[in-house]
């Protein structure tokens, strides 16, 4: 509508265009912020009034929430991050609301290259265990904006990375059976019949699907602890392997 | 056929010959693309209608912002040229040669099997009565006006001002039933429905502009009757800074400074007050449509005593004169949600009366076939717009264009005037099919208008629709930053620039179908579930009607007349004799739902009747199953045979009982079971039914004494008359608060009159006590006890009564979120025969979108699962609310199976999965992150950046 009425809004504003606020991923934002865009404001049909009975303006609004916590965690400032519920009538809303975001964004000035890059990238690798951790409170319709602040907490969040877990095969107990090799979503674990399985640990998502399917307990999951090195290549061979 | 007029009707029903008066637009609806470059020109002002005269407009305008079709017209009475042949800058500013001074009306005459009537109804005009000070006074506004003001199309942009100075009021008073009720000299006798509510929407909308803002409404009985209405009302009434007062305001004046308005008026303890305030809304009801007598006699239908359409008493939807239905408040005042299930059962009946002939006259269209183009190296058009002047004057096309033909792929740009014109559309097949494109990028407009135009075009030019991309650079460029012409070219190469990347990961996709199966399950049979399988069968379906009692009926087994007078066993047995006798529904009755299974189209139910299994397949499924009678457990009622419930009292009734003849003082007590703090919602139906059963009684025993306690009296819409007709034959109604409920006892010793109800009356202020013969408890409507079991069977919520729960309140009342159930009746709230009919056709209408197809088409935005990326967690099931994703089991663990069909293209799922791998497709993470990657791309990186994007894109899918 802003369009509609000739409201005029800063020119630094480019639109992507999803079906539904519940698109916006949290992969996203990270990536934008990555990439280097300054600021970024996602828009959702006001609360009560999703065309979809999905109601995914309040995934929306639970994944803004949860973003802002983690910009604050790694010294991103959450101001860069809007939401902003309105219907397509709402023209002036739309317009005062990108006047007011980049005016503060001018004032934040350009994110750089810097350190923030790289605890960014740290974050984009980190989205598949932040989703999982976080699950049942993105799911929560808050209907009352003042538990909007707190719902995801500081606090929260610093566990949220001092959790971060790796999953790594005892070498000892792996019985080769394949199963986490064939199950690993992102095909992060090597080995094959008769030989140790072990997990390529940057490029681990962190789902833990391995550890649920290894019927040995064979896969740790490991807190705050370093990651065993694997066994050498030439010593993979599993001593006892698994019945058919 | 916008801007139409009837100008008379003939034949018969099936055979119908329409008159039509098309008024002249002096725009030719083909060429207006609603720039609206004219309307910036037009040097005349006018009041804007639409606005209620708040705010100006040009004599060639668009009549609202969201209008359909989105096209200008001239107002004769304004327009300089059609008034003295001066001016015409409209026609020479318009680019594409849409003005046409020289229309005339035009009289064309329609061929049609039946009618249906959606004619609404008129705002009361407060003006009628100079006392309002309504267009004498500044700051007394309609409600009309007042909803306009809020709105952010309205005169001021959705600031709330008030008229005299412009500023934001703080104190705010709604004067209710303002043309309705009788309340005031002049008003029509009805109550109109729909003002309370909409008054408490009001002051919501008040207290979010301004939360300190004090708000006053002065009503005559709250009548929050609509499922959610009692839980809004204590909402509203709760805010910090709302009153509700019970009193008839007069307005006194202005003061001559401030100009706010002095009301004078009688609080309910009986005192006079002046207050002043700073605006004044007058809540107006509803007329029927201006003009009506004069169109009611040339279609030939009548109308009622109050001047809408007169209809068939049981059947809303049909007026007098058969193979004419009628939908909305051309009934009777009514909210959006009758107004929806109205309309979709008119649309039903026409389908009772024309499905023979449904698809005789369809002509599909042929498209040529698709060419594969995925292992085609990408060649891209960009077709750049200049929407008249709305882009090219403010960022230079042709630059644009040849920007665009040095980006990677582009092997064509092309300007035009207007892409969308018939001209454009046919160039751009055109160019598809020489030079063989795959992606097409069209920078011109909002994709809300004219992408189906463009998905057309391509493929009519032998590529996948899908292969299109549309760069807003009008909406989202040249119409916010016109005065910043540089900025706005650079921006529009960058969208451009976008769309590109976008378009080159696009995948042809292809549309689902899945067989309908034509058979419908209807559970409940009730009179509105026997009303629904009837329509079905009558449409030429196979219809299971399934009842768990012994004998078809349901609740009406229990009513003898209605409101009106109606006799309500005759009709029933009439119904379930022709559901009987129809060949095409097969009753089940003592029957009980097992298990169901399936989808929309695909449905399979497991019931079981006299010790048979049926197992039944069917397209679609209808919940009618009704609600009980509130059992009572307070009011001796149980403990003393003289305490009955108003369905008791109506069989007394009906059977003429000597209690009832001889009775001298009867007290009748409202909402027993309702309005409480466990079932917080009014039974609608009560206080109606209680007016029916004091007339019938009045009838029977005239000297009878009849007291009707209640809390607020809800006889909505024509119904009012019925409680000025009680009230004149001597019912006395007082009214008590809920903390001071009525009592009632056995008075012990006494051995006549032992029954004594003592209530506080407000009006006296002082405790009545009334010896009476019986007491008729109003006994609430409650959710029927299966429900829990239905919602957990079929997978559709119930709301927190327990009633089921609609996909939408207001706009899809017979609707689940889950496709292919539908509800109507009372199992979706408490409501009169009439309405459950209405909403039984309204239902059966919208079934009969699903069964009138062979197949249901889905569109290509759906979702898709990359198994190998696939951690079984099933995230993605648990959010559909759709249903569209059940996880199956595969040798490699659960994994999700989208049902195609189902899925609406959200895409909440692939925000839910952790690893991606469910996607939805047209708007996959690589889609949406290329837009990303290209924008913020140097001009040198964007061809690598392009190629690895599509690199990766072919390898995903390879994987």
């Amino acid at each position: 509508m802003s369009g509609v009425s000739r409201l005029q809004y800063p020119t630094d504003l480019r639109i992507i265009r999803v079906m539904c606020a519940g698109r916006v991923d949290l992969k996203h934002i990270f990536y934008a912020f990555s990439k280097g865009v300054d600021g970024v404001l996602i828009v959702g049909c006001r609360l009560n009034e999703c065309k979809f009975i999905t109601e995914g303006n309040y995934h929306a609004l639970n994944v803004a929430l949860l973003s802002k916590r983690i910009m604050e965690h790694i010294g991103l400032d959450p101001r860069r991050l809007w939401i902003e519920f309105m219907s397509s009538a709402d023209g002036v809303l739309f317009a005062e609301t990108v006047k007011k975001m980049v005016k503060t964004v001018r004032e934040l000035g350009p994110i750089g290259n810097g350190k923030v890059k790289e605890r960014l990238d740290e974050v984009m690798r980190l989205i598949p265990y932040i989703k999982i951790a976080t699950r049942e409170k993105l799911r929560v319709k808050l209907t009352d904006p003042s538990k909007w602040e707190e719902h995801f907490t500081k606090e929260e969040i610093e566990d949220l990375f001092k959790n971060v877990p790796s999953y790594w095969i005892d070498p000892e107990e792996c019985r080769a059976c394949m199963a986490c090799l064939r199950r690993c979503p992102v095909g992060a674990i090597d080995g094959g019949k008769k030989l140790i399985h072990v997990i390529r640990q940057e490029e681990c998502i962190k789902c833990g699907t391995c550890a649920e399917v290894c019927r040995f307990g064979a896969v740790k999951k490991l807190v705050g602890q370093p990651v065993p090195p694997p066994p050498p290549e030439d010593m993979r061979t599993v001593k006892k392997a698994a019945e058919a | 056929m916008s801007y139409t007029e009837i100008e008379g009707i003939e034949g018969e029903e099936g055979n119908f010959t329409v008159r039509l008066l098309r008024k002249p637009r002096y725009v030719l609806e083909h060429r207006c693309t609603g720039c609206r470059n004219c309307v910036d020109h037009c040097p005349v002002e006018i009041p804007d209608v639409f606005n209620q005269k708040l705010s100006k407009e040009k004599a060639i305008h668009i009549y609202f912002s969201q209008a359909i079709p989105l096209i200008c017209y001239i107002d004769p009475e304004y327009c300089l040229y059609l008034k003295e042949g001066k001016c015409g800058i409209c026609a020479d500013i318009c680019r594409n040669s849409a003005i046409d001074f020289g229309q005339v009306p035009q009289r064309e005459e329609v061929k049609v099997g039946a009618v249906v009537l959606s004619m609404g109804f008129d705002p009361y005009d407060p003006s009628v009565r100079p006392e309002w000070g309504y267009g004498r006074l500044a700051n007394v506004i309609s409600s009309m006006d007042f909803e306009r003001i809020t709105s952010s199309t309205g005169p001021y942009s959705g600031e709330i001002l008030r008229p005299s100075d412009l500023k934001h009021p703080h104190k705010v008073a709604w004067i209710q039933c303002v043309g309705s009720r009788q309340v005031y000299e002049g008003s029509k006798s009805y109550c109109s429905a729909v003002c309370c509510t909409y008054t408490q929407k009001q002051v919501i909308l008040m207290k979010i502009h301004n939360p300190e803002a004090e708000c006053v409404v002065f009503h005559n009985d709250i009548r929050a009757f609509s499922k959610g209405f009692e839980r809004f009302f204590e909402r509203t009434e709760s805010l910090p800074g709302v009153r509700f007062i019970r009193a008839y305001p007069q307005v006194v004046g202005e003061d001559p400074v401030s100009k706010n308005v002095i009301l004078r008026y009688v609080t309910p303890e009986g005192k006079l007050v002046e207050e002043d305030f700073d605006l004044v809304v007058l809540s107006v009801g509803l007329l029927p449509p201006s003009g009506i007598d004069k169109v009611a006699s040339e279609l030939g239908i009548e109308l009622n005593e109050y001047g809408f359409c007169k209809t068939n008493p049981f059947d809303f939807v049909e007026a007098t004169k058969p193979g004419v239905f009628v939908s909305g408040s051309f009934i009777a005042p009514s909210d959006i949600p009758e107004a929806v299930y109205t309309a979709s059962g008119a649309a039903s009946k026409c389908g009772r009366l024309l499905g023979y002939r449904r698809n005789k006259l369809t002509v599909p269209k042929q498209y040529p076939p698709e060419r594969e183009v995925v292992e085609e190296e990408p060649r891209v058009g960009v077709f750049v717009c200049h929407c008249g002047a709305n882009i090219g004057k403010v960022v230079s096309v042709p630059s644009l264009v040849e920007e665009a033909l040095k980006l990677p792929y582009v092997v064509h740009a092309e300007e035009d005037l207007f892409w969308c014109s018939t001209s454009g559309t046919k160039r751009i097949m055109e160019v598809v099919k020489e030079k063989g494109l795959n992606r097409v990028v069209v920078a011109a407009c909002t994709p809300k208008t004219h992408e189906p135009t463009f998905m057309d075009s391509i493929r009519m030019g032998g590529i996948n629709m899908y292969l299109v991309d549309m760069a807003n650079i009008r909406e989202h460029c040249t119409w916010v930053h016109p005065l910043e012409g540089e900025a706005a070219y650079e921006k529009a190469k960058e969208l451009i620039k976008m769309s590109l990347a976008r378009a080159l990961l696009l995948e042809p996709l292809e549309l689902y179908e899945i067989p309908i199966d034509k058979r419908a399950l209807v559970v409940g049979g009730g009179i509105s579930g026997m009303t629904c399988a009837l329509d079905l069968a009558e449409q030429g379906h196979e219809v299971w009607l399934v009842e768990k009692e012994r004998e078809l009926g349901g609740m009406a087994r229990r009513i003898y007349w209605t409101l009106e007078g109606e006799d309500v066993q005759g009709f029933l047995r009439d119904l379930i004799d022709r559901v009987y006798r129809h060949p095409l529904i097969h009753v089940l009755t003592e029957a009980k739902i097992i298990e169901t299974s399936g989808y929309l189209g695909n449905f399979v139910t497991k019931v079981q009747s006299g010790g048979t299994v049926y197992e039944i397949k069917h397209g679609v499924t209808i919940l009618a199953t009704g609600a009980v009678e509130y059992r009572p457990t307070e009011y001796l009622y149980g403990k003393d045979p003289r305490v009955v419930t108003a369905l008791e009292f109506e069989e007394l009734l009906a059977k003429r009982d000597q209690k009832v003849l001889e009775a001298e003082n009867v007290v009748m007590i409202q909402c027993v079971g309702s309005r409480s703090k466990e079932r917080n919602y009014c039974s609608r139906i009560c206080c109606g039914e209680t007016m029916k059963n004091a007339l019938k009684l009045k009838e029977l025993n005239p000297n009878c004494n009849i007291y009707v306690l209640y809390r607020d009296m809800r006889t909505y819409g024509f119904k009012e008359d019925l409680y000025r007709k009680a009230a004149d034959l001597g019912v006395v109604f007082i009214r008590f608060e809920p903390e001071q409920q009525p009592v009632v006892e056995q008075v012990q010793g006494a051995a006549e009159r032992a029954l004594r109800v003592r209530v506080r009356d407000h009006v006296l202020g002082e405790e009545v006590e009334i010896g009476v013969d019986l007491v008729v408890l109003a006994a609430g409507v409650v959710p029927a006890p299966d429900n829990q079991e239905l919602s957990e069977q079929f997978k559709v919520p119930l709301d927190e009564d327990g009633f089921f729960k609609e996909a939408h309140v207001k706009l899809r009342p017979v609707d689940f979120g889950t496709e292919g159930i539908f509800l109507c009746g009372m199992a979706h709230y408490p409501k009169y025969i009439q309405e459950a009919i209405a909403q039984a056709h309204g239902a059966s209408g919208r079934a009969m979108t699903i069964l009138s197809k062979e197949k249901e088409v889905s569109s290509g935005i759906v979702c898709f699962v990359d198994e190998g990326r696939c951690m079984g967690c099933g995230a993605c099931a648990e959010v559909c609310t759709y249903g569209a994703i059940l996880m199956e089991e595969t040798k490699r663990g659960k994994k999700p199976k989208v049902i195609p069909v189902l899925c609406k293209g959200c895409g909440l799922c692939n925000s839910e999965c952790p690893t991606g791998a469910i996607q939805v497709k047209h708007f996959k993470d690589e889609q949406i992150l290329a837009e990303i990657d290209v924008l913020m791309a140097s001009d040198e990186e964007l061809k690598d950046i392009i190629d690895k994007k599509i690199k990766q894109n072919k390898g995903a899918k390879a994987a």
